[in-house]
């Protein structure tokens, strides 16, 4: 499957569908930090990884692809439930890439340059991510829509 | 305050980015990756570290590994409810964040 950048996604998305998501992202950063703060860095660390946004961002993912089968004239509601489908996916497997990078930062934190430890915990993350969903459909982890009408694979 | 004000910013605008290059991406899975991005960790780590210091940022992120395996669990029950159940998008979300917590306090009740 081939990987494609575009930017009609981001025409679509409304002002305050970006403010949505601003709002819930500076939200949970702030309620980490509080928790941190008043129970301490073990259960505030919980929260780095507080799935904040995700309800708006599949919401949004439903809602454009329900928008452009409409402007086809077909009906856009179940495609657009795979598509957030696929997106829910890609977050599980982002999450593992996560835990790589939790685990690379807890073990190297006492001791590596800091300047050094930024960069080269992104760099994990995104390998880590890319590999594990390249290596997916080898391995089969997910779930799969039933067969359906709604259109060609998400 | 001003640190709360300080984290809501950078936390939204780190978030809002990784967001925004998840938008890009076509298939949607790949672009589902961006939401298990470090952003909010990225936000919390840096100002952790210049005021509390390496080790208090250790512990932190110990527990982050079970967030991330709570979020993992709750990925994997919100595409079952989509590709399966046909349940829309929001209701989904919202219905299987009850196992987030399950999973990431109940690991962290074990550890600790």
């Amino acid at each position: 499957m081939i990987i494609k950048a575009s930017a009609s996604t981001l025409r679509r998305t409304r002002w305050h569908q970006y403010a949505v998501r601003f709002f819930f992202g500076g939200a949970i950063t702030a309620i980490a930090g509080l928790i941190a703060k008043h129970y301490g860095p073990e259960l505030g660390g919980l929260f780095l990884a507080f799935p904040a946004i995700f309800p708006a961002a599949a919401t949004l993912a439903q809602q454009h692809e329900e928008e452009k089968k409409k402007e086809k004239g077909l009906p856009g509601k179940p495609r657009g439930i795979l598509v957030a489908g696929a997106e829910a996916n890609g977050t599980a497997l982002g999450s593992i890439a996560l835990a790589a990078f939790a685990v690379l930062f807890w073990l190297t934190v006492p001791q590596i340059n800091i300047a050094l430890l930024f960069p080269l915990s992104i760099v994990l993350w995104l390998a880590v991510a890319i590999a594990a969903w390249f290596l997916r459909k080898r391995i089969h982890l997910f779930h799969r829509p039933r067969r359906t009408t709604a259109g060609a694979p998400v | 305050m001003s640190d709360l004000l300080l984290r809501f910013f950078i936390g939204g605008a780190i978030v809002s980015l990784f967001a925004l290059v998840g938008d890009l991406f076509t298939p949607k899975s790949f672009g589902g990756l961006f939401g298990a991005a470090p952003s909010v960790a990225l936000a919390t780590l840096g100002l952790t570290l210049l005021k509390e210091g390496r080790a208090y940022t250790a512990l932190e992120c110990r527990s982050m590994i079970i967030g991330a395996i709570a979020l993992f669990f709750y990925a994997v029950l919100v595409s079952w409810l989509l590709m399966r159940r046909r349940i829309p998008a929001l209701r989904a979300t919202l219905f299987a964040m009850p196992l987030w917590f399950i999973v990431a306090l109940g690991g962290w009740e074990l550890l600790r």
